[in-house]
């Protein structure tokens, strides 16, 4: 088994004239939780999009597990144990909590169409399976107040961890969560850390995010990789990133573009 | 008020939730089939087209209010089954065989029809399926030698196994049966993956794609259930008028199919039968007011399709969620009784989603 789960070599994605990505490269070892930062606009939520095949990449290769993805079609990603979350939740509005934790599963349904319309017990069998897998997510991410209620009128706090408990039951090797602590409260983003931490450690998940809050970064990221304008400016452990030169240019801007407004002292 | 407390995982999918569920629908079952024997022959049929519709309409539930796709077309399912079963049980085909294979050529036809659902969506595919619906009636007028064309063919009575359904009563007791059958079928799916597959279709496709959900596939497949429950919706129809022509499957009742899954309440079963129920008697009640309306507006031509056209512009308006919406509050209000509050079911606006992945 080898220690590289995903890998991407040279993606670059052209939209139109924008160079949304440019020749990124990256690998993102077994079990670490590796984060995407950069600006607004860097091309982060763009790289995810490239792994769920959302997106095509223009050039590059992306390879999961040792084996080329870049045929696998969109919905096949989810069977090989890739599962994400959503910037900007895209749960199932009018379905309840429990029913969209169910959807999860669905990759590792072992019923069809004719088996399903008569209910039989291969149905039966599945639609048990996919319940004891939910309510282990639901357990660990304190679902259980919210299992029968509908998503449309959950409050934004819960509808992120119930995505999130959505990826995980398809029991992913790789989890893709875009900025999951935004929107969310101080103390939210705190419930936020030790869920990441527990996925990590108790369940062995890797995981790959993008996140803008660097202090949940710095707590739960093992490495980090700065963008800009759709470039790799830095990868290695958060502090190292944070120290960048190049990182602290791209949020703050260098000395000298600030320089004309600074004001001499009058003499 | 009730708590259900579950001990195993086979209560969460079981159809009754209580007791209660048991009793009740077993209930109506019991007053169902003891009807014709209750209500005189006028009702019976009445309630024989109530069943038939509520079958078409539980077809086209599992297109437009499961998987969120809307066909302004479905008439023509309809007539593809009407007239497959007109066909071949003049031929002799026994009744099921007969039926059988309306559902499997209408679920055919559904297949092809849904290829452009996979690459269009809202009102591209309305127009689609609106166009296909022209191109079906024209083809049951034009395609003389076996479908008679306007003159219309003649449908003899079900038989099968030398039983001849000729009475109503019988033929009512058949369509129960074929109904109970079709009905238990969508709780069926509906409680199982491919349902759920279905309904994360319709509430998001990026990320039933993100699931793991084949949108192709599932598009096509709820198409051709769709098509073919209406196929058997549509044979039924046939064997009741006993004659069918192709205006009878024309868009006035695509639209009125839609107008049941809607005033009945999209993404509910109960509501494919509300509005079954609302599209057969609306135009009783509207025979029974009309004398007590002035001259002028009472014998008016066109009255039904005006007090139609404003009932759905009411429900979209003030009840997006149907009769079987109402029928919830109803029944929340009457278990919660004193403690009711008003705007309990007020609907809130959630937050707006800014930005969508296409």
């Amino acid at each position: 088994m080898s220690q590289i789960l995903l890998s991407a070599r040279d993606l670059s994605v052209r939209f139109g004239g924008v160079l949304a990505v440019n020749k990124v490269s990256f690998d993102v070892r077994r079990g670490e939780v590796f984060t995407l930062i950069g600006p607004n606009g860097a091309g982060k939520t763009t790289v995810f999009n490239l792994i769920s095949r959302i997106y095509l990449p223009t050039t590059g290769t992306l390879s999961f597990d040792g084996q080329p993805i870049d045929r696998t079609p969109a919905h096949g990603i989810a069977a090989l144990g890739i599962a994400r979350t959503f910037q900007n939740i895209e749960l199932f509005e009018h379905a309840t909590v429990l029913q969209n934790l169910l959807i999860g599963f669905h990759t590792h349904r072992r019923s069809g169409f004719w088996s399903d319309l008569l209910f039989a017990p291969a149905a039966r069998r599945n639609e048990i399976a996919a319940r004891r897998k939910a309510e282990e997510v639901i357990e660990l991410l304190r679902l259980m107040r919210y299992r029968d209620q509908r998503v449309a009128g959950l409050p934004y706090g819960v509808r992120k961890v119930v995505e999130l408990a959505r990826a995980l039951c398809s029991a992913p090797q790789l989890l893709l969560l875009d900025e999951p602590s935004s929107g969310l409260n101080a103390e939210e983003t705190e419930d936020m850390a030790w869920w990441i931490q527990d996925i990590q450690r108790e369940l062995g998940i890797t995981v790959l995010m993008v996140e803008h809050d660097m202090t949940l970064v710095s707590r739960v990221s093992d490495r980090v990789l700065a963008m800009n304008q759709g470039e790799v400016l830095a990868l290695g452990t958060p502090a190292e990133v944070q120290a960048h030169p190049g990182v602290i240019e791209a949020y703050l801007g260098t000395i000298d573009d600030v320089s004309s407004l600074r004001r001499e002292a009058v003499q | 008020m009730r708590f259900i407390f579950r001990t195993s995982y086979s209560q969460d999918y079981g159809l009754a939730q209580h007791n209660g569920h048991l009793f009740w629908y077993g209930l109506l079952l019991a007053a169902l089939v003891a009807a014709p024997w209750l209500v005189g022959s006028y009702w019976t049929s009445q309630l024989t087209f109530v069943l038939i519709y509520a079958i078409a309409g539980l077809g086209l539930m599992v297109l437009a209010g499961y998987t969120g796709l809307v066909s302004i077309g479905h008439a023509a399912f309809l007539g593809v089954g009407a007239y497959t079963q007109a066909v071949l049980t003049g031929q002799g085909w026994s009744f099921p065989v007969a039926l059988a294979a309306s559902a499997g050529l209408s679920a055919a036809v559904g297949v092809v029809v849904g290829l452009p659902a996979l690459r269009v969506k809202g009102i591209y595919l309305a127009v689609a399926t609106l166009a296909f619906g022209f191109i079906v009636e024209e083809v049951m007028a034009r395609w003389e030698h076996v479908t008679g064309g306007n003159a219309g063919l003649s449908v003899k009575a079900p038989a099968m196994f030398g039983w001849t359904a000729s009475s109503a009563p019988a033929f009512y007791l058949l369509v129960l049966g074929v109904c109970l059958i079709v009905t238990l079928a969508v709780l069926n799916l509906l409680r199982s993956s491919t349902g759920r597959a279905f309904i994360a279709i319709r509430d998001s496709e990026i990320s039933a794609q993100s699931m793991g959900i084949h949108l192709a596939h599932y598009k096509t497949l709820s198409f051709a259930l769709s098509a073919a429950i209406v196929g058997v919706a549509g044979a039924l129809y046939a064997h009741k008028l006993r004659f069918i022509s192709p205006e009878q499957f024309g868009i006035a009742q695509s639209i009125d199919l839609l107008l049941l899954v809607v005033v009945g309440g999209l993404g509910s079963v109960h509501g494919a039968f509300f509005g079954a129920i609302f599209l057969i008697t609306m135009p009783q009640f509207i025979a029974l007011f009309k004398n007590w309306l002035p001259p002028a507006i009472g014998q008016a031509a066109g009255l039904q399709a005006v007090v139609f056209g404003i009932v759905l512009m009411g429900f979209v308006l003030f009840e997006p969620t149907g009769l079987y919406g109402r029928w919830v509050k109803l029944r929340t209000y009457l278990e919660l009784f004193p403690t009711y509050r008003r705007g309990m079911f007020r609907r809130q606006k959630t937050f707006q989603k800014s930005e969508r992945v296409r």
